[in-house]
């Protein structure tokens, strides 16, 4: 929050000085989002560049006996798989499948839960605890099992299906921590002078509002890619996704469906594992390093100061109230009072003590 | 009305959506699933497609409300159809038969998840940049490996290279499943390693959740004042800061148990448990549409039911919730 209200006096006070600030800013950002950046941008690079570079035809089965669950050597760096497949093409190849699939999916899902947790937060009222119903309701059933019911029972099981219902369950998550910091930025000061001047609502939503939920965005996104990396994954090493086409999960199910560990094929098995985790790996360091440049409480303690032999935590931030409507509509308050927030507000009841 | 009560209503309405959505998913998808049930089983009896066709609603008998009410009316009564794979085999009885693994492993692994990893993130939330602190990113990375690929491994590691653990299953070959020690001993000794490998992958989420909040509480005003009173150490952690933190935490447990059911059904299908995860495996693969309905049905159920436990639990645990409770 303050980092918002910083960024609003930057470009109010010195919008110039705003491009000097850029070079220094890979530099001032906490080391786990590095590696986390350094990591992922090395497997985009691989989904980009992977299929144009890959040795084989990740299809192609090698007829030649002697091919056949070869160990990594020079023509075939990670070696083949039962029926003479080159594993690093289908790597190369599968990692651009994963990746476009997770990213899609981020996208549209996070744009839901952008357009839900703040037309929710803005709205207010009935809308509001009728949308935050919603997003309750499907936090609470299970995804998994959703999402192999759904996918299950499709006859064709493309990759546009697992993008749809993968977008369509993803976004309640983010709706919910978007709608709570709209609800807190909502009733600022500088809302209130937009408001003034007479700036229509949905030029203070996109223009106000959004801006300042940046860093929270970009956590959902990060959010919603992993989940999707991780529920397509599992969905296709359970075999409900299109087995023909190479993505890290089809890679793993084969494996695991030809018994690639029972016969000591690690070079079958490890790398499509491995780049998920590393994927995933980075993708959790980044979000953290998020997490921590909007609080600085989160740093690690190389930012604490040392005074008089004790490690002092970095400053606390300035406390901003969430300043969460006091009056709800009769049936606004009957709705919100099934959420488990009711029990926890603070602001409903305060002076029944 | 009290808060409980309320979140009851709520836990129905969430039970209405799904069950209301199982309802739809057969009835919206394209194709005709009865056709593709009977051209993957050509023992399946022409008496059969009847009885599919009214399960899955393709030959529309009656109206969509008539079907929908006798929907309604049959899960009320357990009754989930008859099962394709195993005809004619009723899906409730497949369920009872494996709903308890389930239930006992995924339950008591997860209990000890959540208990090691919040005792384990107060300790590094008190000690913030410690030596527990310090390994918090290798964690990070254990909690990044997609779950059935960590446990892959360990079951190559410890069952197939040092046989220290068996490969699969639910107890070992050749027994009768009884109350009788050979039988419950077997059942635990094959339970160790998948409960072991949901434990060792979940407990990092839990330690950093706990500790982000500890952090944060260590840092508010009453806390400083019960050091500064001179409070012995273990009573400021314990009673002043954890006692605070462990909110979010519990509201965190049951948003979370969504995922650990699903990440439980990933481990059934690898260790070949005798669970529910395996089931609607078996099920997803032979298309069994009424089982696969059922399976989802059974674990939203569950889930919901832990919700209302840990309701409760917040209920007790939070004086600001009890004093609320005291004046509705």
């Amino acid at each position: 929050m303050t980092a918002g209200l910083q960024s609003d006096l930057l470009a109010t006070v010195a919008p110039q000085t705003r491009a000097d600030v850029q070079p220094g800013r890979w530099r001032r950002m906490p080391p786990k989002a590095k590696v986390g950046a350094v990591l992922l941008g090395v497997f985009i690079l691989a989904g980009i560049i992977g299929p144009l570079v890959a040795p084989y035809d990740p299809s192609f089965q090698n007829p030649a006996p002697a091919l056949s669950l070869h160990a990594p050597y020079g023509q075939h760096l990670l070696g083949t798989t039962q029926s003479g497949q080159d594993v690093l093409s289908q790597l190369l190849v599968g990692i651009r499948l994963t990746l476009e699939l997770a990213f899609i999916v981020g996208v549209v899902a996070t744009a839901l839960s952008v357009i839900v947790g703040v037309t929710s937060a803005f709205l207010g009222g009935v809308w509001d605890e009728v949308l935050s119903l919603l997003s309750n309701v499907f936090l609470v059933i299970p995804a998994l099992p959703l999402l192999i019911v759904l996918l299950g029972s499709l006859q064709t099981k493309g990759q546009t299906a697992t993008i749809i219902v993968l977008s369509a369950l993803g976004w309640p998550w983010g709706a919910r921590v978007i709608r709570a910091q709209t609800l807190a930025i909502r009733n600022r000061d500088f809302i209130a002078a937009a408001r003034e001047t007479g700036e229509k609502t949905w030029r203070i939503i996109s223009f106000e509002i959004v801006p300042n939920e940046v860093s929270l965005i970009a956590a959902s996104f990060v959010n919603t890619v992993l989940y999707a990396i991780g529920a397509s994954v599992a969905l296709a090493f359970i075999g409900v996704a299109n087995l023909n086409a190479w993505s890290l999960g089809t890679m793993l199910y084969w494996a695991q469906s030809q018994q690639a560990l029972e016969l000591g094929a690690w070079w079958w098995f490890v790398p499509p594992g491995l780049a998920v985790a590393l994927i995933g790996a980075g993708l959790v360091l980044l979000n953290t390093g998020i997490d921590e440049l909007g609080n600085p409480r989160l740093r690690d303690a190389t930012s604490a100061s040392r005074i008089a032999g004790h490690w002092l935590p970095p400053a606390d931030p300035t406390p901003v109230l969430a300043e969460v409507s006091q009056y709800r509509g009769k049936l606004a308050g009957f709705l919100h009072s099934f959420s488990r927030s009711s029990m926890l507000d603070e602001t409903e009841r305060a002076g029944h003590r | 009305m009290s808060f409980i009560v309320r979140r009851l209503v709520f836990y129905i309405v969430a039970a209405w959506v799904a069950l209301t959505v199982n309802f739809f998913i057969p009835r919206a998808m394209p194709g005709n699933a009865v056709q593709a049930i009977m051209a993957k089983f050509p023992s399946l009896q022409p008496s059969a497609y009847k009885a599919l066709e009214a399960m899955l609603g393709v030959g529309h008998p009656g109206s969509i409300w008539s079907q929908y009410g006798s929907y309604l009316d049959d899960v009320f009564h357990f009754n989930f159809g008859t099962d394709v794979t195993q005809y004619p085999a009723p899906v409730s009885t497949l369920l009872a038969e494996t709903i308890p693994w389930t239930l006992i492993l995924v339950g008591s692994a997860t209990i000890i998840a959540f208990v090691v990893g919040t005792g384990l993130g107060i300790v590094a939330g008190w000690r913030h940049g410690g030596r527990l602190d310090r390994v918090l990113p290798g964690l990070m990375f254990l909690q990044a490996i997609p779950y059935f690929f960590f446990a892959l491994i360990l079951l190559e590691l410890f069952a197939a290279k040092l046989h220290v653990f068996p490969l699969g299953q639910g107890y070992a070959q050749g027994l009768v499943p009884g109350w009788h020690w050979d039988f419950i001993g077997s059942a635990i000794y094959h339970s160790l390693l998948p409960a072991l490998t949901i434990v060792l992958t979940s407990i990092a989420g839990w330690m950093l959740q706990m500790r982000n909040v500890m952090i944060t509480t260590v840092g508010e005003d009453y806390v400083i004042a019960a050091q500064a009173k001179g409070l012995h150490n273990r009573r400021v952690i314990f009673t002043y800061a954890a006692r605070n933190a462990i909110l979010p935490q519990l509201q965190g447990f049951a948003l979370a148990l969504g995922f650990v059911v699903s990440g439980a059904l990933i481990m059934e299908i690898v260790f070949s448990y005798p669970g529910i995860g395996l089931l609607l495996l078996t099920a997803v693969t032979s298309s069994d549409y009424p089982l696969m309905q059922a399976i989802f049905l059974v674990i939203t159920f569950a889930v919901l039911l832990a919700n209302i436990v840990v309701d409760v639990i917040i209920v007790l645990s939070d004086p600001r919730a009890r004093a609320r409770e005291a004046t509705r």
